[in-house]
């Protein structure tokens, strides 16, 4: 897995961008004037024009630190430090557990193995077996557990060997998790953070290759994220753990190498925030987690061929960021979502409907969405290629789109 | 946890391949200096305790091997382990059926005004029970579930524990909240879903919960609660708290994967938790026959290395001794304990049940009369001059009349505002949300009359 310099350099790359030849673009309506962009983060608060307000009125999480504004790369290389994402989501962990004693792990294989993607990496030595917990192979019962312990005042991270393993769990998450605040009247909260490596991978095979977003994603009571790059992974970690809503925290097998500079000072990514990776004019894509390498990969395809896409990396899963992405409508009027989620019930659908049912009259073309085949991932490392979206089929769609 | 590894300097090949394994297994350079800490002290837990004997026995005629665990001898001859022992595991009781105390009995003494509370809230429960039960028949309440028969499991077992041990019942534990004071106007509340239920009129009835009682909502769904007290008991492990955590459930909840899994789970983790079944003989019209084949629940703990006992759940000082006792182990030996209680399950599996359809009028009613769990502990304490007949006549006129009360006050309770909806399923209701409120409220406005009327806006 080559690393992958990201976001700030994504500015950089920016800051060559050319104006679009008219010429080329009569047939594209532009409703407002273009500008060039000098950064793409959405948690920067700078509004931009008339429509980038990111800050939306949303509860932040309580007792959260102060969102910093993420570094301008290109000018100060003194501050912040690089590392990859598995290390961002150790960083953010590690952080809360030493902020907050009730914070603990509990997990397959956490503790001294230090987790099988090493996010939990040297916090058993550190905060001892207790803090660290390894558990007897059975989702149900470790999920049930931290549901029972996160009920006495402790605040569990349940780490899921991999995402799909958790659908033995989904009774606990479903019946318990989601529902025992409500139906307790409010008596008792469940701050648990339940997260692990979904998405297809390399060649893991069908039953290693799960996108669970979409089977969770109609529980009431639970929060979901997904993160994609180290910044976000450790922003979200944080915030996932001080939220006091049971949270699930996607991360994807294939992200956990990904190298990125991030700040030295404290700080948290909104959890009910998406995040703008690429302002532009003429085409609105939603993505997420993984396959938002793919999109900025056809971004720069499109640049060339003379598109201007906007890219949103939508963030929270469940709920949607209808007032960034609503923005982002309103302001190019088409709109492509590329997931990798499989076609029926996943992400996507429920997205579909909604942008429909919000934003339909700020639409000149219908929403498209791009997922996965509604079949199980194969094995072969070709056919597997060809089962998620390709940075191809996400240029003919946006072709197709801005006709 | 950490144990020295005390084997002598010439290692055996046994202990060679396990440090080769634990080296492959960490791989990098900087996990090598650790190899001597925990790792290997992680598999010293389940290592023979005299390691240095392991070198002495590599001749053919071994009779040993170790193996992790512990020591494990050898047999020539071809021997399977009987599915079931010849006898039945004894049942723990301190009172005969008449009530009287059993010469030579162990158990742990009661005092008198603790004794009489138990029975108080035993005569409380029963008549609670047939109140809401005729309620709901009447169309009163739209659902109940008795605990007849069972109140001496119910009220002595919470009598036995401390008032910060949190419980997670299965659904027919009532009896536990009313010994910790939960009154009969707040059952009623919680049962009519009224604006004064704790859960907000959430829940359907007999799903209480109270967090000032350390009692958890009742989740109908089967044996959820058993891994959630695991967590629970490990949590109190960790803040040092002198408390254990108690989770119920019944004969039927034993045969859930949860089950299986919390005690295995309880056992590894060490944690100071009651699994107390209440092995009533009949999961809605399942016999016991169909559930398990095995001698009841007792013997299912040692298959988890759980002390296990079996008490006769009918006899309240018997349930009461064995409660008092396991607690106590639980906590100071940081160990879960299995209780069996084996009594009968008198009344229907709920309202929506009629149990005269799969089994006979006359098994109930024997259990009924003959075992009585009410009738042995007055006998009980009777013969100990603490209970009267005009003491019986009088709480019984006087709980009758609070309970119909309690009902008459609870069914005219404002219900809970429509907010109440939408509220607390997250911490703060999020934009879908309060858009969906906003359009039921729409639709409200525009067909009024379907709308019921004691559900205020």
């Amino acid at each position: 897995m080559s690393s992958i310099i990201h976001g700030p350099g994504a500015a950089t790359a920016l800051s060559t961008f050319n104006p679009v030849d008219s010429k080329k673009l009569t047939n594209l309506s532009v409703r407002s004037q273009r500008y060039i962009v000098a950064g793409s983060d959405a948690s920067k608060k700078k509004s931009f024009g008339s429509s980038l307000t990111v800050r939306h009125s949303q509860k932040l999480i309580p007792n959260a630190a102060a969102v910093a504004t993420k570094k301008e790369a290109d000018t100060s290389a003194s501050t912040g430090h690089e590392l990859l994402l598995f290390e961002a989501l150790q960083e953010g962990l590690e952080e809360e557990m030493d902020r907050d004693a009730n914070v603990c792990v509990m997990g397959e294989d956490v503790g001294h193995y230090g987790g099988s993607y090493k996010v939990t990496k040297g916090l058993a030595d550190k905060f001892g077996d207790l803090r660290v917990l390894d558990t007897p192979i059975c989702e149900n019962a470790f999920t049930g557990m931290a549901i029972g312990a996160a009920m006495t005042g402790l605040r569990p991270v349940i780490e899921g060997m991999n995402m799909g393993f958790l659908l033995l769990a989904f009774n606990q998450i479903s019946n318990n998790c989601g529902m025992l605040h409500y139906t307790s009247g409010g008596q008792f909260t469940i701050p648990v953070v339940i997260r692990g490596p979904g998405g297809v991978g390399r060649q893991l095979g069908a039953e290693h290759s799960q996108r669970l977003e979409s089977y969770f994603q109609s529980i009431p009571g639970i929060q979901m994220v997904a993160c994609s790059t180290p910044y976000n992974a450790k922003g979200l970690m944080k915030a996932a753990i001080r939220s006091e809503n049971p949270v699930i925290l996607f991360e994807h097998v294939l992200l956990y190498n990904l190298k990125e500079k991030i700040p030295d000072e404290d700080y948290i990514c909104n959890l009910e925030e998406a995040e703008m990776v690429r302002p532009g004019e003429h085409i609105t894509i939603l993505t997420y987690s993984r396959m938002r390498y793919h999109v900025m990969q056809a971004a720069k395809t499109l640049v060339n061929k003379g598109y201007d896409p906007e890219v949103i990396d939508i963030r929270s899963l469940k709920p949607f960021d209808l007032h960034t992405i609503g923005n982002s409508v309103k302001k190019t009027h088409r709109v492509l979502i590329v997931e990798e989620c499989m076609r029926t019930g996943g992400i996507g659908a429920s997205l579909t409907a909604a942008i429909n049912e919000n934003f339909h009259d700020y639409l000149d073309a219908p929403v498209m969405c791009l997922s996965s085949q509604d079949v199980p991932t194969p094995y072969a490392g070709t056919l597997e290629e060809w089962t998620v979206v390709q940075p191809a089929q996400i240029v003919t769609a946006v072709e197709q789109l801005c006709q | 946890m950490a144990l020295r590894l005390r084997s002598s300097l010439s290692k055996s090949n046994f202990l060679n391949i396990l440090l080769r394994h634990n080296n492959l297994g960490f791989g990098t350079a900087s996990h090598t200096t650790r190899v001597s800490q925990n790792p290997i002290s992680r598999f010293c837990n389940t290592m023979a305790e005299k390691l240095s004997s392991v070198g002495e026995h590599e001749d053919a005629n071994a009779q040993v091997m170790d193996f992790p665990g512990g020591k494990v001898a050898f047999t020539p001859e071809i021997k399977f382990i009987s599915e079931s022992s010849k006898e039945r595991v004894p049942c723990y009781r301190v009172l005969d059926d008449n009530g009287k105390l059993i010469t030579n009995s162990h158990f742990v003494q009661v005092s008198e005004e603790v004794a009489v509370k138990m029975y108080s809230d035993m005569v409380t429960l029963q008549i609670m029970d047939n109140i809401f039960y005729e309620a709901q028949r009447q169309g009163r309440l739209s659902f109940y579930a008795t605990t007849i028969g069972e109140e001496a499991i119910n009220i002595a077992s919470a009598a036995a524990l401390s008032p910060q041990d949190v419980i997670f019942p299965q659904y027919r534990e009532p009896g536990v909240l009313l010994w910790r004071g939960f009154t009969l106007q707040e059952f009623a509340n919680q049962c009519f879903g009224n604006k004064s239920d704790n859960g907000k009129g959430r829940q359907m009835p007999v799903h209480y919960g109270s967090n000032k009682l350390n009692y958890f909502t009742v989740s109908a769904t089967i044996a959820t609660q058993l891994p959630n007290a695991v967590g629970a008991a490990y949590s109190l492990k960790m803040d040092k708290k002198d408390a254990c955590a108690v989770t119920y459930f019944g004969d039927g909840g034993s045969s859930e994967g949860d089950f299986h899994a919390a005690l295995n789970f309880a056992a590894v983790m060490e944690a100071p938790v009651l699994f107390i079944c209440r092995n009533n003989g009949w999961a809605i019209s399942t016999p016991t026959s169909d559930q398990f084949r095995s001698d009841g629940l007792v013997v299912k703990g040692r298959a988890y290395g759980i002390r296990s006992i079996r008490v006769d759940g009918n006899d309240a000082l018997a349930m009461y001794s064995a409660v008092h006792t396991a607690r106590e182990m639980a906590i100071s030996e940081e160990r879960p304990i299995l209780i069996e209680a084996l009594t009968y399950r008198v009344g229907h599996h709920s309202t929506s049940d009629d149990s005269t359809r799969y089994r006979s009028a006359d098994e109930i009613e024997w259990w009924n009369k003959a075992r009585n769990p009410l009738s042995r502990f007055r006998t009980w304490i009777e013969s100990n001059g603490w209970w009267s007949d005009e003491e019986e006549s009088d709480l019984r006129s006087r709980i009758k009349k609070e309970m119909l009360e309690a009902l008459r006050v609870a069914e005219k309770t404002e219900k809970p505002n429509l907010e109440n909806m939408f509220s607390d399923v997250y911490d703060v209701p999020p934009l879908n949300l309060r858009e969906q409120e906003r359009q039921v409220r729409q639709t409200i406005k525009s067909h009024p009359q379907d709308y019921p009327s004691d559900v205020p806006l």
